[in-house]
């Protein structure tokens, strides 16, 4: 008889802080430059140097603590691991181990779930929540990075990374589906990205997770032995991993093995993973509290200014969308993903546009230019007073949809004003008579086919004329206008006959 | 005039005055560099010539009125293992024996800022380990009073070229004792001001948590004036004190806190005052017992009863815990060692080892093997071993205790006395050789200092006689956190009196010296 399995599964996220500068000195943190360009006597570890905290990572880490309900601890050290790795020039990474500066938070994660019987429309009652204990969160250092060079046959370091801030969000062992991971991913993300923390990219490394994962008979209170996975840089990557380290624990288990604790690295073009190094061969880090280093104490009026300073986050946003604009769920879902999405919509709206009309621009062209151009939305540059203009003219029928969707366009990337671009380049609306009527009439009069086939009865063949005559305006005139012409012209033509 | 009668505040005033200048001191030093080096071995790195052009440089700012601090033109002597910008900085070790720090610590540009000229880089032990620069990659320094003598350590180039004439004041660094104490076997003056005083930037660790830099000079007067060049807020380091706390005296004048420049007032050692009536001085009998070499007592004796003839109360008391403080120093200093000295392994800067046939963990163990002497690998070892898994708790922690008691210790004796009288070590400066056999005794010998620097507290050795074998003895006094100014009023009272008295008939000494 098969035995069934259950998943147990924590996770180690490393979040690359979004400061100007690095955690310990004041070298730039700024991404892709000239290797070991951004490095000085201290990020470089020369002697008799010194670091210095940098107090934005703090306030980072506070912030991120407070949105996960995490307690801060009022007294806070930084550690010293010890290991012999070039990446990192001191041969020591100044971290956290006895006392970090969050404990014990945790976050809700929604799930899809099944659907409930009459569940209300406004309500998001299909999805159920589950909370994901957080151990503890502390700062630390990031290393340099090593290339080997095939050529010179030499292995290179680049210290460009090292000393650049990072968080470690460490998770309780509360997850047991790749979904359940994914979705507190997101959650995390979303938090961190509200608070301007990090941009957490998993593809640009700006966020790395490692799944600890076990398996254990279902029933069974005593945790399995667990790996350690390394090197996913992708949710799916994450999801496929943790399905193979499931399906391997087991294996083994049905197998009559054990399972080795150990930490393994994900390759994700094979889709499989191998052993880096297991329990026996970890090295002593010899932790001890960074004597160069004064212990951090904060105080309740630093906390409270923090806590002053939070944003208002998805969830309470997604709340009071519902409330204020009667958005759709599905809109609300897709606006607050992002702070810079939420945000823009909210000025846009306080300008007087609809609620919905924003969303539909938002949620239609603003994320379609975004995927096309390979963007995220804080790289947006149109101003919400552009957009807000851009819905007026459309409503006030002053340009047509096609035109507005072409303004935009132009807008998204130079953020022109819509309605000087409209005259300048002679967009606005053909609402003249005579003009309107004289397009229609060439349309008739160049297409007897459609004509014929229209008085035949074809009513679909209006639209092809509709189409020639605004095509005659320049695509400037107001579609159902030009129809209902049209429609008038041809009933004339039938009287007439 | 002969520019090496004066201390380095008199020579100071002379080229102010124009009755000397920055060259001529610098060539009265070089003179006694000729002279004296070959049997002292003090220096490490001295270049002659660029240490003239610096006088020179020096020269001319200050005829041309933009140096006018108290130690303008000075030549002064610099610890190797305080970073130098664009000169050779060793540590006495084979590991850096080619390290050019691109720049310079804390301490050492307070001094420059004020005009005072470097001579060269002085011998110690290496990293700062051990108690007679004798552990040097580069040999040992020999002590002036006596070349068959060590001149103490870890700071022993540094005295012995105070005691020489090789320069007229100098920085050591003292984590258990190294600047007091070869001050101390010198029969120079030797500080090491309290932790979070002087910036220790540039310094290279060998403790992080009881490293301080500190000055060694001819007399108080000079130690106070090189201590607030150097003393002082510096933005750059978080183990700096930068303002003044609570319930603490006023923690110094002279120049503004938060200014990552000093003003050169001279405010401390001008307003020096020879006078000690009413203080409460405590000798403790820890300190006194078995270990203590007998010449060294009664040296030790008679400055208490200087002190008491000059109004100062003294008393007999207990500190307590003194049995403790050589294993949690050794402890806690190994530890930091092993971890600070782990930058070193031939990557990035230093010696390095081949390349260990392409095996990177081959390489470093070879390079660390080859580039450390014997007591530095002695100390890393010690170190690694107390921060292990299963023996952090044990010993590291256990001595972080220590480390806390003793403070307590202090404080409680701070609470009945203003400054502490003891020995600084148990016997005059020991032969050349007699220590590297028994490196137990020569960290047991460390006994009076460590306890200093397990508190944080400032201290000051000052010389009070010789020794039959003509070597001479020096006390220690011992502050509460931050008090420097009044550690030196006791150790300038002291110093004026004993010179008073040693020059006067038998009738002023015993009187007292009188009106401060």
């Amino acid at each position: 008889m098969a035995k069934e399995y259950e998943t147990v599964i924590g996770l180690e996220v490393h979040v690359e802080l979004a400061t100007e500068t690095k955690i310990f000195c004041g070298c730039s943190t700024a991404f892709g430059d000239r290797p070991n360009s951004h490095t000085c006597p201290i990020c470089l570890g020369m002697p008799g140097t010194l670091p210095v905290l940098n107090r934005k990572v703090l306030e980072y880490a506070v912030s991120v603590g407070l949105a996960v309900n995490c307690s801060i601890l009022r007294f806070c050290r930084f550690d010293r691991k010890n290991y012999f790795y070039p990446d990192n020039p001191q041969n020591y990474q100044i971290s956290q181990l006895y006392l970090p500066i969050c404990r014990d938070g945790y976050v809700e994660i929604e799930l899809p779930g099944k659907p409930k019987e009459n569940a209300g429309v406004q309500e998001p009652s299909s999805a159920r929540t589950k909370r994901i204990g957080i151990h503890e969160i502390h700062m630390e250092e990031d290393a340099g990075k090593l290339t080997h060079d095939e050529e010179s046959d030499c292995t290179l370091v680049d210290y460009n990374r090292a000393g650049v801030p990072l968080i470690e969000i460490v998770s309780r062992p509360d997850m047991s589906t790749a979904q359940e991971v994914i979705a507190y991913l997101e959650k995390l993300r979303r938090i961190i990205q509200y608070l301007g923390a990090s941009d957490c990219k998993l593809q640009e490394g700006s966020m790395r997770a490692d799944v600890n994962l076990s398996v254990r008979e279902r029933g069974t209170e005593k945790l399995g032995t667990r790996t350690e996975m390394k090197n996913l840089c992708s949710f799916r990557a994450v999801t496929k991993a943790i399905e193979s380290e499931r399906a391997r624990q087991i294996a083994l288990l049905e197998a009559g093995e054990r399972v080795v604790q150990e930490t393994r690295r994900w390759d994700e073009g094979r889709e499989c993973s191998y052993s880096m190094r297991t329990k026996e061969d970890a090295s002593d880090y010899r932790y001890f509290p960074d004597p160069d280093l004064a212990p951090v104490r904060i105080s309740e009026e630093y906390l409270e200014r923090i806590r002053a300073k939070q944003p208002e986050f998805d969830w309470e946003k997604r709340r009071r969308y519902r409330e204020e604009y009667g958005l759709p769920e599905y809109d609300i879902g897709i606006i607050t993903d992002s702070r810079q999405m939420a945000e823009l919509f909210e000025a846009v709206t306080a300008l007087g546009s609809e609620p919905k009309k924003v969303s539909n621009w938002l949620m239609g062209e603003t994320l379609r230019l975004l995927k096309e151009k390979g963007m995220d939305p804080e790289e947006i540059r149109f101003s919400p007073e552009h957009l807000a203009k851009l819905i007026a003219l459309a409503e006030h029928k002053r340009i047509t949809s096609a035109v507005a969707k072409e303004i935009f366009e132009v807008m998204f990337t130079e953020d022109v004003d819509p309605e000087e671009y409209m005259t300048e380049k002679g967009l606005g609306m053909v609402g003249g008579q005579d003009a309107m009527r004289s397009a229609a009439q060439k349309a008739i009069r160049e297409n007897p086919r459609s004509v014929q086939d229209y008085l035949g009865g074809k009513e679909k063949a209006i639209g092809y004329l509709v189409g020639q005559a605004m095509k005659a305006t320049g695509g400037r005139a107001d579609p159902i206008g030009l129809r209902s012409l049209l429609q008038e012209l041809l009933q004339q033509k039938v009287d007439e006959a | 005039m002969n520019p090496l009668t004066l201390s380095a505040v008199e020579l100071g005033r002379a080229i102010r005055e124009g009755r000397t200048t920055a060259v001529e001191a610098m060539r009265a030093v070089l003179e006694q560099v000729e002279e004296k080096e070959s049997s002292l071995n003090c220096y490490i790195t001295l270049d002659k010539e660029e240490a003239l052009e610096r006088a020179q440089e020096v020269q001319k700012g200050i005829e041309a009125g933009r140096l006018l601090g108290p130690l303008a033109g000075v030549p002064m002597a610099v610890k190797d293992n305080l970073c130098t910008k664009g000169i050779r900085t060793t540590c006495a070790s084979r590991m850096l024996g080619c390290f050019v720090p691109p720049y310079s610590a804390d301490a050492v540009l307070g001094l420059e800022r004020a005009g005072a000229v470097l001579v060269g880089k002085t011998n110690l032990d290496e990293f700062a380990m051990g108690s007679t620069t004798e552990t040097s990659f580069y040999g040992p320094t020999h002590n002036p009073w006596n070349p068959d003598h060590v001149p103490g350590g870890s700071s022993g180039g540094s005295a012995a070229a105070v005691a020489a004439g090789e320069c007229f004041f100098a920085l050591g660094s003292d984590t258990g004792g190294s600047v007091r104490q070869p001050a101390a076997h010198c029969g120079v003056v030797g500080m090491k001001p309290t932790y979070g005083r002087v910036s220790r930037y540039g310094l290279v660790a060998y403790a992080s948590s009881l490293d301080q830099v500190g000055p060694i000079c001819r007399n108080v007067e000079d130690c106070a004036a090189v201590l607030e060049l150097i003393a002082g807020a510096v933005p750059a380091s978080d183990s700096t004190y930068v303002g003044s706390r609570v319930g603490q005296e006023q923690p110094w004048t002279g120049f503004p806190a938060g200014e990552g420049h000093r003003v050169a007032s001279g405010g401390l050692s001008a307003s020096l005052k020879r006078d000690v009536k009413g203080m409460r001085i405590g000798l403790p009998g820890d300190y006194l017992g078995e270990g203590l070499d007998g010449e060294v007592r009664d040296a030790l004796l008679g400055a208490a009863e200087l002190l008491r003839e000059e109004g100062a109360v003294v008393e007999d008391f207990e500190l307590g815990l003194a049995e403790y403080a050589v294993p949690a120093y050794y402890t806690v200093a190994c530890a930091e060692a092993s971890s600070n000295l782990e930058r070193f392994d031939g990557i990035k800067y230093g010696y390095r080892a081949g390349n260990g046939g392409g095996d990177l963990h081959r390489m470093y163990k070879k390079t660390r093997s080859e580039g450390f002497g014997a007591e530095v690998k002695r100390r890393i070892m010690l170190g690694g071993f107390v921060l292990s898994s299963g023996y952090y708790g044990a010993y590291y922690l256990k001595a972080l205790k220590v480390k806390a008691m003793i403070k307590g210790a202090f404080d409680k004796a701070f609470s009945r006395y203003d400054c502490i009288l003891g020995p600084v070590a148990p016997s005059p400066a020991p032969r050349l050789g007699e220590s590297l056999k028994d490196p137990l005794k020569m960290y047991l010998g460390d006994a009076y200092t460590v306890s200093v620097n397990l508190a944080g507290l400032p201290a000051v050795s000052v010389p009070c006689g010789t020794s039959r074998t003509g070597l001479p003895i020096g006390l220690q006094l011992i502050g509460d956190c931050f008090q420097e100014r009044k550690l030196l009023q006791v150790a300038y009272t002291y110093e004026q009196c004993r010179k008073i008295r040693e020059s006067a008939p038998d009738s002023v000494r015993r009187e007292g010296c009188g009106k401060g």
